[in-house]
């Protein structure tokens, strides 16, 4: 079977936001995503212009994918953090559990600066998904979804 | 694994297509991606060799609408279907919601049809997943190739668990969105349990 879904309630999801505003301030960021590691954006803060974070989050996802797997080929059981250097924009990959946190910055900001705010930043993030992790697990044995009395109807008109 | 975000109101699942090398599994995402207006899609991504062939996943997000006041996005996956990328196909395979597995309808493509349905199994199982209880379909592409294996024939060497089965020709579209549907339908049926 599919495992339970991930629900993320409007506190938490707040909670994640302030952590994530600050963290973009502090790191002198573009941009900071943060994204489970099915490739799904959970929250970001920044400047994104057009950038298409849907494919964003999903090629960050695959890229610790393939690291972590590489890492277990050398003897490691993952990479915590991954590093991209570009020219003028460059981006760090924090795994924390099940999501990483993505920084994106640029000449403004510099790779030790991200690593040890970055680094604080993600125990305050860990704290609140675990919180949410709860919160999901209790909220779906409860049966309160939304979802329970969806009916065909609700799925076909998606298709219509 | 499913996401819902109850602060956006959005349901985010994903769905991955399976199968053998060149059974037409990017076919489908691209037939998708043409078909779909651009307000409901985000871009193509394929991660793909100089000859085209998939290295890593292509990957689309697609907006269905709303249900229940949440915005439905299906991130669709393909996975590589050469025999040497298994890396690849477990890692993609990650949070799986739902399957599409697309047979090659040609004879001679059948034993890697049952070759790669054989490692689709082994691989949700590494990942924790089971077959028999995942939202699934089987779509038998390239029904319009003069080789082409009769359905029923098909279906029974490839059928696992009585689950819709689709006869497609994907670079048409033919079968192309109702597989879709029809995964996309068991996906959001699954999320009434939760």
């Amino acid at each position: 079977m599919a495992h339970s879904p991930f629900i993320l309630q409007e506190q938490e999801f707040q909670k994640l936001k302030t952590v994530l505003a600050r963290l973009c301030v502090e790191c002198v960021a573009r941009v900071v995503f943060l994204v489970d590691r099915d490739g799904q954006t959970i929250a970001f803060n920044g400047e994104i212009g057009d950038m298409d974070t849907t494919s964003f989050a999903s090629l960050a996802a695959g890229n610790v994918a393939a690291t972590n797997s590489m890492a277990k080929l050398i003897g490691e059981d993952g990479f915590p953090a991954v590093f991209h250097e570009g020219e003028r924009e460059s981006i760090f990959i924090s795994v924390i559990g099940r999501s990483l946190l993505v920084v994106v910055f640029d000449e403004r900001s510099t790779l030790g600066l991200v690593k040890l705010r970055t680094k604080r930043a993600s125990y305050e993030v860990a704290a609140i998904l675990e919180e949410a992790s709860k919160q999901s697990q209790a909220f779906a044995a409860n049966s309160a979804s939304a979802f329970a009395d969806i009916t065909d109807e609700d799925i076909d008109s998606l298709f219509s | 694994m499913t996401f819902i975000n109850y602060a956006s109101r959005e349901i985010n699942c994903k769905i991955v297509y399976y199968g053998p090398g060149l059974c037409g599994k990017t076919t489908n995402l691209q037939y998708i991606y043409d078909a779909t207006a651009p307000q409901a899609k985000g871009k193509l991504i394929s991660l793909a060799t100089e000859t085209d062939r998939t290295l890593f996943f292509d990957f689309m997000p697609l907006e269905l609408g709303t249900v229940r006041g949440f915005k439905t996005r299906f991130h669709l996956y393909t996975v590589p279907g050469q025999v040497y990328y298994d890396a690849s196909r477990k890692l993609i395979l990650k949070g799986v919601d739902g399957v599409v597995f697309v047979a090659d309808s040609q004879e001679e493509r059948m034993d890697a049809n049952v070759e790669s349905l054989y490692n689709l199994e082994e691989n949700l199982q590494t990942q924790g997943y089971d077959l028999m209880q995942l939202p699934y379909v089987l779509q038998l592409n390239k029904r319009d190739l003069p080789g082409a294996v009769p359905v029923e024939d098909l279906t029974y060497e490839l059928q696992k668990k009585g689950e819709p089965v689709f006869e497609a020709v994907a670079t048409t579209g033919t079968g192309v969105f109702d597989t879709l549907k029809a995964v996309a339908k068991q996906v959001l049926t699954e999320l009434r349990k939760t």
